[in-house]
């Protein structure tokens, strides 16, 4: 291929729930060379993109052609009395609506990995509402920032440089010398240094805390006592309180610290409760960190196509929503699939040994952009073209905002969203024989 | 700590720069490999523990145990009584499968114990 | 060429004065043609209507269907769904929910299934205009569109404040045209802003709102005549300050004095036709004869109701502190989500009880405006959906409407107290079919000016609803005989027979890109995504999309 150098400005990078749309990508050929703007993350996942190696489509490990491996997958979802379709994080809209059509068809559970990463805050969420905003609100408005159970500086590091520390705003003219900015965090992580508050709580806490301040907030009185094995005092708590009212536009941001912890989304009702009852002072807003690039956008997908967010069953023809029954991680370990389609995320290498287990004997197939254990482990594998750096598409940010994507070079894969249609097209095929065949 | 000793920690389980970075060229690059495969241990907790980084060492959860080499914290950011793993394979192999009815198992803040040899079959 | 021809049915079809008279109806590549002279051109399908009721394909004007705010109200309410009734897949059709807030499939299943052919999601936020548009693209068999949210708008706002009329026309122009919107939406004007930089709202429409330096007054007027100036097919379309709140009826009164006789559409009115006072719900009352004797005299106003139905529901608005007002009154979850530069929106589920003073007083509000207001081509069927009830509840509203023995029998059980604060106990008027068909269809395309809706004159859409007649008015209206889209029968027997995407509709107003330059710099100072990844490219339309044309002066 002709090394044709070329700049592609306004790119999105979708590996961080930021998914930055400022990235400036100089491209030789099939190559990424630079990406201007993008943080250490971005790079990697930008300059580390190379065309890719392989066949497009493997069944059981050896190459077979793209028509005979959606036929075998296809009969795989068709015979299955229990499917599951698990992923979604890492492709475009376009891929994941598609998909949701293809659970529907076979009438599959449908999971994205919102249900290991902000699931349980979608679940406080339906309990509590929320109070949220884009984050140019933020930019524009906050004055006190907090981030509680999130490491940005490791896992969203242009959170604070180009939305919520530092940007001056329309009413924050200094930028972050008119902020302050807490950390409340189980270890002294690399965003702490960068905080004016640091408070360190001890784990299982957050809840705890959380509702103490809560207390705090509508005047109760909390006593020192109270605070025991928190790793806080009640002095450092009514500081934050004072804060949390005085301030013009306050925001709490939270990560995994609350999702992932004992607790779960009962962490995170404490946090959304504790936001909503500040606005009866103030302009208070709780928001969370959301991991993939796309996974705001896998939830918004499966949410308007079948009402509800995640860990929903299609089983017996129309949607049902259940955290626990539907959700991959149980319906793995406990055996009840016989059958997955694992689409932009890698189960086999970050799920628990039961899952993993009853995984590796069921036929499944997988759809990705590089080779990892899941991938290995297929009975069908296809190799896609990677969004954002070969496949246009739809993505949403964090804050649900929905941006578009541009691609810098062709793949000579697929989009997911091709094989996608392929396989949904071969679906209804054999669904309509094994009609015709039983009447 | 005598080999046979268990002591329990706090494992905390979490994204780090270069998890994230590595990730990016392959989840079987070295890079990767060695990122997700090691375990924090404050330097206090080392210094007590009598270990030195590179040490193999056992971390058990209910569930499961594996061996993984221990390496000190940067001082001052884990306190004592906690571990950080950064997330991939081997921190997800501690995870239980009990999801509590919310899909999302415990991946942070979970009890495990840490002893110099495992005591039982490991993965 | 395929040509379909529907026979013997009754038509009416008011915006050609036909009311009731049987005639055939010719269908050629999607549009109504005269019927052929020549004799030996066959109509590949011939539907025999003789008996039936045959009405242009319904047209909602205010529903709220699509976009970030639904999206979140879905999100937030399994608990509305799981036991109500689904929608299950078929060999042809994908699966839903319904509940409050249905999910896109089952959205435009049951829109079509209900006879209606065309609907537009009144409020969004342009920066989420992309969202609305995949939305829409899932929302099948209707043509749809949305209006786009500018009464707090920062840039709208900083031109009305400076009163620069041609910067404030561009905008607007080159805002529609990015996101591929239809028509120009003010929520609580400048009151939500207000609520977004300090918790606070707008009381009266001279208020001054702050940092912006100009006041609800002035967006209206600037906006509603914007949109005369740049030849928008539809009016500024308004929720007027002060929704709910006891009293208010003097807010929407001053709103419309404010118009100064420039064209508006005044949304949901039934929520702004209040008397009494914020702090004693003893006094609350009915304003709707104060407010409908303007809109009598006034023909270049149009409204919509806003009908209240008893039941549960979801209430979601652009009006952000209305939804904490709501929350604060019910105790209810409540969820609220602000857009940079652009606007707000608060979702809290709401029931509306038979024996609440306040909700019966509200239910014969509404009821009151349709029989109020003398020219049914001013005044639109609606429940602001699902703020009021959901879209489903349109043929409960027909019966209310044409069957004065059924409105009665419902005042006598609700809330005694509403017999004295309204006067429908008074009000014996009954719609006929041919005014249902204004509201419902004629005079909703009308307002919208979609010249080839909501009629079945030659060259409008072939967009037919088959009715069995029937003296039990809602077993007519909830199910019709037959629902014909671009002249293709997508529902027949309560079954959808075809899947087709529907059109998107938008507006593409031209503007002087000389300002496109300021907008940029604005928008770059403080936006948190790119000024090129803001507009919303043609991919996006359903169908393909279909533009309106605007007629510029």
């Amino acid at each position: 291929m002709q090394n044709e150098l070329k700049v592609v400005s306004n790119a999105t990078c979708t590996f961080c729930g930021c998914v930055c749309d400022d990235i400036e990508l100089t491209v030789e050929g099939n190559h990424i060379t630079k990406a201007k703007n993008a943080c250490v993350l971005g790079k990697a996942w930008f300059l580390n993109h190379e065309a890719g190696e392989g066949p497009v489509a493997r069944i059981r490990g050896k190459e077979a052609t793209v028509e005979e491996a959606v036929e075998e997958a296809a009969r795989i979802l068709v015979d299955a009395k229990f499917p599951i379709i698990y992923g979604l994080s890492d492709t475009t809209c376009e891929a994941q609506r598609v998909t949701v059509a293809i659970a529907d068809w076979v009438g599959a559970s449908i999971d994205t990995t919102t249900s290991v990463c902000h699931g349980p805050s979608g679940m406080a969420f339906q309990g509590v509402g929320e109070i949220t905003c884009s984050l140019g609100e933020v930019r524009n408005r906050a004055d006190l920032v907090i981030f509680w159970g999130s490491n940005p500086a490791e896992s969203h590091p242009r959170h604070w440089g180009r939305y919520s520390t530092m940007p001056k705003g329309l009413f924050v003219p200094n930028g972050r010398k008119d902020r302050t900015v807490v950390l409340v965090d189980v270890r002294r992580t690399k965003s702490a240094p960068a905080a004016d508050i640091f408070l360190q709580i001890k784990p299982r806490k957050d809840f705890e805390v959380l509702w103490m301040l809560r207390a705090l907030v509508k005047g109760l009185t909390i006593n020192e006592a109270d605070l025991i094995d928190t790793g806080v005092t009640l002095e450092q708590l009514q500081n934050l309180v004072d804060r949390m009212k005085a301030c013009k536009f306050g925001v709490l941001f939270f990560g995994m610290g609350l999702s992932m912890t004992r607790g779960k989304h009962l962490n995170v009702e404490a946090a959304l409760a504790l936001a909503r009852d500040l606005n009866a002072f103030t302009r208070f807003y709780a928001n969370p960190m959301r991991g993939h690039g796309n996974v705001t956008g896998a939830d918004n997908v499966v949410s308007w196509q079948t009402g509800y967010p995640f860990g929903v069953n299609l089983g017996r023809g129309y949607p049902r929503f259940n955290p626990g029954e539907f959700t991959t991680t149980d319906t793995l370990a406990r055996k009840e699939a016989d059958a997955a389609m694992i689409i932009a995320s890698d189960p086999m290498g970050n799920f628990s040994q039961a899952a993993r287990e009853h995984l590796a004997s069921i036929p499944f197939i997988a759809l990705d952009t590089k080779e990892t254990s899941t991938t290995r482990a297929a009975a069908v594998a296809f190799t896609t073209a990677t969004y954002g750096i070969n496949v246009p598409g739809t993505v949403y940010r964090m804050d649900d905002v929905p941006i578009p994507l541009r691609p810098a070079f062709e793949s000579p894969y697929p989009s997911d969203e091709k094989i996608l249609r392929a396989l949904e097209k071969k679906v209804l095929h054999l669904l309509q024989a094994k009609l015709q065949a039983s009447n | 700590m005598n080999k046979n000793q268990e002591e329990l920690f706090i494992l905390i389980s979490g994204r780090s720069t270069r998890q994230g970075t590595s990730m990016n060229e392959s989840k079987f690059s070295k890079e990767y490999l060695e990122e997700t495969g090691v375990v924090q241990i404050c330097p206090e907790d080392m210094t007590r523990l009598g270990l030195t980084a590179g040490d193999l060492v056992c971390i058990r959860s209910e569930q499961r145990s594996i061996e993984i080499p221990c390496v000190a914290a940067k001082e001052k950011e884990l306190p004592s009584g906690l571990l950080f793993m950064a997330y991939g394979d081997w921190s997800s192999r501690l995870m239980g499968s009990d999801t509590h009815g919310t899909g999302m198992p415990n991946s942070k803040g979970t009890d495990v114990y840490l002893s110099k040899v495992c005591a039982i079959k490991k993965d | 060429m395929a040509i379909t021809r529907i026979k013997g049915g009754k038509i009416y079809d008011p915006t050609n004065g036909i009311n009731g008279e049987v005639r055939d109806i010719w269908i050629k590549d999607g549009k109504i043609i005269a019927p052929p002279i020549e004799a030996d051109i066959l109509p590949e399908k011939v539907i025999d209507a003789t008996g039936r009721i045959i009405m242009p394909g319904g047209v909602d004007m205010h529903c709220h269907i699509a976009g970030p705010k639904v999206n979140l109200a879905r999100k937030m309410r399994p608990e509305d769904k799981r036991y109500a009734p689904h929608v299950s897949r078929t060999a042809l059709t994908r699966s839903g929910t319904i509940g409050s807030v249905p999910s896109t499939f089952a959205t435009g299943y049951l829109y079509a299934g209900l006879g209606y052919t065309t609907a537009f999601d009144a409020a969004v936020p342009p920066l989420s205009a992309r969202h609305a548009h995949e939305e829409l693209q899932d929302t099948p068999i209707i043509d749809k569109g949305f209006y786009l949210l500018m009464g707090n708008n920062h840039y709208a706002l900083e031109q009305i404040a400076k009163k620069d009329n041609e910067k404030l026309k561009s905008f607007t122009a080159w805002l529609l045209e990015s996101a591929k919107g239809y028509a120009i939406k003010l929520v609580n004007p400048g009151g939500v802003e207000v609520w977004k930089s300090g918790g606070a709202n707008i009381s009266e429409i001279d208020q001054d709102i702050g940092h912006f330096n100009c006041t609800p007054r002035q967006i209206i007027q600037g906006l509603s005549q914007t949109a005369m100036d740049i030849g928008l097919p539809h009016a500024v379309h308004i929720h007027c300050n002060n929704l709910g709140i006891p009293g208010n009826w003097r807010t929407t009164q001053a709103t419309m004095d404010a118009l100064e006789g420039r064209r508006a559409h005044l949304t949901h009115i039934q929520f702004h036709s209040y008397g009494g006072e914020p702090d004693d719900q003893g006094k609350f009352c009915s304003k709707v004869q104060e407010l409908a004797d303007f809109v009598n005299s006034h023909p270049e106003v149009t409204v919509d109701v806003g009908q209240v139905l008893f039941g549960e529901t979801t209430s979601m608005t652009g009006d952000g502190p209305l939804g904490y007002y709501l929350h604060k009154v019910t105790g209810k979850k409540w969820t609220s989500a602000d857009t940079e530069m652009e606007a707000g929106c608060g979702i809290v589920p709401m029931v509306y009880k038979e024996k609440s003073f306040v909700n019966a007083l509200q239910w014969a509000i509404g009821l009151e405006w349709y029989l109020l207001v003398k020219d049914p081509w001013q005044i639109a069927m609606s429940t602001d959906h699902p703020n009021g009830g959901s879209f489903l509840a349109y043929p409960e509203i027909i019966q209310l409407l044409m069957d004065r023995t059924y409105r009665q029998e419902i005042l006598k059980r609700v809330h005694p107290r509403v017999l004295e604060r309204s006067c429908l106990k008074d009000l014996d008027r009954e719609y006929t079919l041919n005014e249902i068909a204004i509201i419902t269809r004629a005079g909703p395309a009308r307002m919208l000016g979609l010249k080839n809706k909501g009629h079945l004159g030659i060259g409008a859409d072939g967009d037919v609803t088959i009715y069995n007649e029937s003296s039990n008015i809602l077993a007519m209206f909830e199910l019709p005989y037959m629902v014909i889209k671009y002249g293709k029968v997508v529902v027949e027997k309560s079954e959808i027979r075809l899947q087709v995407p529907g059109n998107t509709l938008h507006v593409s107003p031209s503007f002087d890109s000389g300002l496109v330059g300021g907008i940029r710099k604005w928008f770059e100072s403080y936006y948190t995504i790119q000024f090129e990844n803001y507009p919303v490219t043609d991919e996006y339309l359903s169908g393909g999309g279909t533009m309106i044309p605007c007629n510029k002066k």
